[in-house]
């Protein structure tokens, strides 16, 4: 009669930490349910709401889509488009002062990533109200705060890129006597330019759908129809809008993943 | 030096990659003219700025705002943290479903056409329509919310499982284990971790928009923040901010930590 | 069909056919019986439908046409939950072993415990203690010693990994076992002891053995019996010393490879 063996999936320490992570999903899951405000009275009449919703959204305004819709979609697309291009020229430079292999100024590091992190945090429409405070409202808010927002994900993402760029043909260069400038063209960008062009797509994708509410607190767009419709109560017109936002949305996404599948 | 061949050039015109460079040029010019995007307004726009900028400063820390500010970033957080529990929660089958190599055709059609749904529509405007349902407050944040989570880590999670090896689930299947079993023991060892790591992100981002649903009355920071706005409170403004990025940050670093438990 | 008549036979393969695209047929008309001891081995050059065989017999893949017999049921026509009981009793070896990477050695091995667990003792990990201490039995009888149990089954060599995939096999407590290319991945000595394992296992647990394998050295050495399949069909069924250049000739065609 042998020992019973015994078998454990863990080891002492990685338990600890599991049993303290889900302990702290638990608390901060059971803290917010208890003390988040829901007024249950709103509640009970919500199936009722949502079907009246629906309801009021079918028929389509068809009528409302050259008046007003037409226009503001060929506005959001502009908004996304030259956000994303703003972005991409504003984000290269300081990526590559964020990358630590290419620039070795822990200060001028911390400087660009600071400025990503700050770019990241702040939402494109909390970037918007402060753009339609300075600028007022329109198109121009709209573009700045598209690129504003998307700078950070540009700079971090293409500055990881750089980061993991191979050392070998940056090496030869610098052996042969290259300047610093040729490093970069025929160093660096060899070897990121795929991953800046899928960068730059996927922002692009994501900036057509930001983009859409920018209208919202007046920056331009098809949001501002929307707004305009919401606030009037025209739900039909609400319906159309939702369902333009939703074909423009399939289309981008069919057109950047067939090109991201033929330039890759 | 007799032959004068002609080689081919050392270094080709990439002429696709410099006509797209040149189209994206000329549509800038273009779309920049459709816009209206003078110089002029951008010049008038930061003459603004400088008294915009002048108004924000200082932060305005009066205990008052504080308290205001603090109990909306708690709901904010709040927002986050149930979004991103039950939509990861609902986002483990919906995303089971979408993987074509575990969900018969017709489920992973029908499961892939709701993601691209629930992905297509920006977070604020699903907080819209939830706003009209269950009215204004945080619930209709949560919700908002949930869609997006369910969007994005459904989504991620389907392609994870569509790209795990097929072999280990064909071993398990052999000794005539059931689906759950297989699913446990096969298939969660190979995609928990990008799992984890997909949910942690998301809660990230959940944050990040949480503090923004608020301006369509959907519970959480974005109402006090909206509000000060409208008043040209701009030194309130300037808090809220401050504190969403410190939020952010601390965020980040957390998410970190917890990534490396699982790997 | 001699011993198909008596019906004394664990599995019986009748008039197996399977095809991957209609009219091309990768099996044809397979009629086959296996006793309940014994390893027998399947040669035949690659792509002649010995893997097919193989996850015909336990379903891995459905059969066009035909019936395989094994324990009273025909597995060509069970599906849902009777697939899966009867599964459990046939244990399986595979080529590239076919481990959970990232669980460990004894999870591994409890895998072949999962017909018989719910699936919230396999998530818990709480398998009955028999199980376990089985599982840590299996490990030290196919040559790991009890310290590999809590290794990832990814910091194993190939060899170990396949001593691994067999303890899954024989976890099963299987009335069959079969191997499909258990060797082809391995270098020629590992080879060797992983079929003298197989052939050790077959005698010592009265377990039956099925084996796909290239090597027909091997073959001669560690099978009692040697089925040689060429085209989707058999051409020798016999003891591995009844198998002469000429039947090799037949099944792998020319003369080159000797």
């Amino acid at each position: 009669m042998s020992v019973p063996r015994v078998w454990q999936r863990f080891t002492l320490a990685e338990r600890i930490a599991r049993a303290i992570l889900y302990v702290c999903v638990v608390i901060a899951v059971v803290w917010s349910i208890r003390t988040i405000e829901v007024i249950p009275e709103f509640l009970y009449d919500a199936p009722e709401q949502t079907a009246d919703l629906f309801s009021r959204m079918w028929p389509f305004d068809w009528a409302f889509y050259p008046k007003a819709i037409h226009a503001a979609l060929i506005e959001t697309f502009h908004i996304a488009t030259l956000g994303t291009l703003i972005a991409i020229v504003l984000a290269l430079p300081l990526s590559f002062l964020a990358a630590r292999n290419f620039v070795s100024n822990p200060l001028l590091n911390f400087v660009a990533q600071f400025i990503f992190v700050a770019s990241r945090s702040v939402n494109s429409l909390i970037w918007a109200l402060l753009f339609v405070a300075i600028f007022g409202p329109g198109a121009l808010s709209g573009v700045l705060s598209i690129a504003f927002r998307s700078i950070g994900f540009v700079g971090k993402l293409f500055g990881e890129a750089l980061e993991e760029a191979q050392v070998g043909p940056i090496e030869a260069l610098t052996a042969a006597g290259a300047p610093r400038s040729m490093l970069l063209v025929k160093g660096y960008w060899p070897q990121v330019e795929p991953a800046f062009w899928s960068i730059a797509l996927l922002r692009w994708d994501i900036n057509i759908r930001e983009s859409a509410v920018l209208g919202l607190v007046g920056a331009g767009g098809i949001g501002v129809a929307l707004d305009a419709a919401m606030n009037n109560l025209y739900w039909d017109q609400v319906g159309l809008i939702l369902a333009v936002i939703f074909a423009v949305v399939i289309v981008t996404e069919i057109v950047t993943s067939s090109i991201r599948s033929r330039i890759l | 030096m007799s032959v004068t061949r002609a080689r081919p050039p050392a270094f080709p015109v990439n002429w696709p990659s410099r006509l797209a460079w040149i189209g994206l040029a000329l549509y800038t010019l273009y779309a920049t003219s459709i816009l209206d995007l003078t110089w002029q307004r951008f010049v008038v726009g930061l003459g603004n700025g400088a008294k915009f900028l002048s108004r924000m400063f200082p932060p305005n820390l009066a205990a008052d705002k504080l308290a205001l500010i603090s109990d909306g970033m708690i709901e904010s957080i709040q927002i986050a943290v149930l979004a991103t529990f039950f939509g990861v929660l609902l986002s483990l089958p919906l995303g089971l479903a979408a993987a074509r190599n575990l969900a018969p055709g017709w489920l992973s059609w029908s499961a892939r056409g709701l993601i691209a749904v629930f992905r297509s529509f920006h977070p604020v405007i699903v907080s819209i329509l939830f706003v009209k349902a269950v009215g204004f407050g945080a619930l209709a944040g949560i919700l908002a919310l949930i869609v997006s989570t369910m969007g994005f880590v459904a989504k991620l999670f389907a392609e994870v499982v569509e790209e795990m090896s097929p072999k280990p689930v064909e071993a398990v299947r052999a000794t005539g284990a059931n689906f759950l079993n297989l699913l446990v023991m096969a298939v969660m060892p190979q995609v928990t971790a990008r799992f984890v790591g997909l949910s942690v992100y998301q809660l990230d981002s959940n944050l990040r928009n949480s503090t923004m649903v608020g301006i369509v009355g959907g519970g959480g920071i974005g109402a006090p923040l909206f509000t000060a706005y409208q008043r040209f409170d701009y030194d309130v403004v300037l808090t809220i901010l401050i504190a969403i990025i410190l939020l952010i940050l601390l965020a980040e670093m957390v998410s970190g930590r917890i990534r490396r438990i699982f790997l | 069909m001699t011993r198909a008549e008596t019906g004394a036979s664990l599995l019986s393969i009748r008039h197996l056919r399977k095809e991957y695209r209609p009219g091309q047929p990768v099996l044809k008309d397979v009629s086959l019986d296996f006793p309940s001891v014994g390893v027998t081995a399947i040669i035949g050059p690659s792509g002649t439908g010995k893997s097919t065989l193989i996850r015909c017999v336990n379903r891995l893949v459905t059969p066009t046409s035909g019936e395989i017999l094994f324990e009273g049921q025909d597995m060509a026509k069970l599906s849902g939950s009777t697939l899966r009981l009867m599964r459990r009793r046939i244990g399986m070896v595979f080529q590239e072993y076919n481990l959970v990477d990232r669980l460990s050695v004894i999870e591994n091995v409890l895998c072949g415990r999962l017909g018989y667990v719910a699936p919230w003792r396999a998530f818990m990990r709480r398998f009955p203690p028999e199980d376990i201490a089985r599982a840590f039995d299996l490990i030290d009888a196919v040559g790991l010693s009890e310290e590999f149990a809590t290794r990832r089954a990814d910091a194993l060599s190939g060899g170990q990994r396949q001593r691994v995939g067999i303890a899954r096999a024989i976890m099963q407590q299987p009335a069959l076992v079969l191997a499909d290319e258990p060797t082809s991945s391995l270098d020629p000595k590992t080879s060797v002891e992983i079929m003298e394992l197989l052939a050790e296992i077959s005698t010592s647990r009265g377990v039956p053995i099925i084996v796909n394998i290239h090597n027909v050295e091997l073959a001669k050495r560690f099978a009692t019996r040697i089925i040689g399949m060429t085209g989707g069909a058999v051409v020798y069924d016999g003891p591995p010393g009844g198998l002469e250049t000429a039947h090799l000739h037949q099944i792998y065609g020319g003369e080159d490879f000797l």
